[in-house]
């Protein structure tokens, strides 16, 4: 654990370093490409505030309307019977939105049942198995200006199915 | 699509709302996660741009170039139909190692221009409905959504700060699970190649 910490703490500094370093070395005029580079930055995300405020205010409206904790009360009794506690009906339909907004219902899921807990462990590996479907999918389709998705929400939500299965079956097994 | 999603959220929202009576949370909500928004976008854009930036010293000293050929194999599978020397490959790439190390905040900047040189390659093809995803931009987007991430640094770091006994045990199950849904997500996008086929 400390060394994995340890890791994520040096990774960013290290890859500037080498990123500026082997840049200097090249002989590639790191100044004025990094002034680009950055500049190119900034344009792309002015053109996804928008989509953020849309977005986030669709998400924050809904979630204070109540109908998250409304969903988990009617589909707990359901999936539970799956092996999906109730507490984490919301935070598999939140995740879908807003990875800001599904780290608040888990730290509540941590602080409320243990991380080591059976809800706590399978709402560990499902959060790190799957992404925020509809957020990625606004932002990234913006970018290319694209509005006809086709198959692509199908293909993530089978890809979400899975890892919220495989995630089932190993939970069960890690507690 | 994401027309109809949006409205339902929003409409849900305040129907709902009507119904158990907390129209003025809802009121606070909405003009709270706007401002929310804007803040992330100011922190974004620090971020996004320092990162863009780095990029482009490593694009011009051709790191880039290097890691793609790196996962060129896996790219030729994946999107058998953009060019060798298309620009879009260099982004995806980019993408895709950011993403499996888990620097979340190196994804987003160059997937977002992965996407729009997909769409440029489009119009090279000469679609003319630009507002059709392309192939490569649904296989993209699954890949990307399947979660490529092997390990999951947040929650080690959550889970230890709720007293964890082994805030590291996560590690081995995620990466079963990612590797299962990345799984997928392959299948489920070679399949839809597959079927496409014809079609042209």
């Amino acid at each position: 654990m400390r060394a994995l910490a340890h890791i994520s703490d040096i990774i960013i500094p290290m890859l500037i370093f080498f990123i500026v370093g082997y840049g200097y070395v090249t002989k590639v005029k790191v100044y004025e490409s990094f002034l680009d580079g950055a500049k190119d930055g900034l344009r792309i995300v002015l053109e996804i505030v928008p989509t953020l405020i849309g977005l986030m205010v669709a998400v924050g409206m809904l979630r204070a309307s109540g109908f998250f904790e409304m969903l988990g009360r009617v589909l707990g009794p359901l999936t539970e019977r799956v092996g999906l506690p109730a507490q984490l009906t919301p935070l598999l339909i939140v995740k879908m939105f807003s990875s800001s907004a599904a780290t608040g219902l888990v730290l509540d899921i941590f602080k409320n049942a243990g991380p080591d807990s059976y809800a706590g462990m399978l709402t560990s590996i499902l959060m790190s198995c799957t992404e925020t479907v509809f957020y990625t999918m606004s932002v990234y389709f913006l970018a290319a200006r694209v509005t006809k998705t086709r198959y692509t929400l199908t293909g993530a939500l089978l890809a979400t199915l899975a890892g919220t299965v495989a995630s089932i079956l190993l939970a069960a097994r890690m507690v | 699509m994401l027309n109809a999603i949006w409205a339902g959220m929003i409409l849900l929202a305040v129907i709902f709302a009507a119904c158990t009576g907390r129209m003025s949370e809802v009121t606070n909500a909405a003009l709270d996660s706007a401002g929310e928004a804007i803040s992330l976008c100011i922190t974004m854009a620090g971020v996004v741009a320092l990162w863009m930036g780095l990029m482009e010293i490593a694009k011009r000293a051709g790191l880039v170039k290097k890691m793609t050929q790196g996962i060129s194999p896996f790219l030729s599978f994946m999107f058998p139909g953009i060019p060798k020397d298309h620009p879009a490959r260099e982004y995806i790439a980019t993408n895709i190692i950011a993403n499996v190390l888990g620097l979340g905040w190196a994804c987003t900047p160059a997937g977002l221009k992965a996407m729009e040189e997909l769409a440029k390659l489009e119009k090279e093809r000469g679609r003319m409905d630009s507002s059709r995803a392309s192939n490569e931009m649904c296989n993209f987007l699954i890949l990307n959504i399947s979660s490529l991430q092997l390990i999951p640094v947040n929650m080690i770091a959550y889970r230890s700060q709720y007293g964890s006994v082994n805030p590291t045990a996560v590690i081995a199950p995620a990466i079963v699970a990612t590797l299962i849904s990345t799984l997928a997500a392959v299948l489920f996008c070679k399949y839809k190649d597959a079927m496409g086929k014809g079609s042209r």
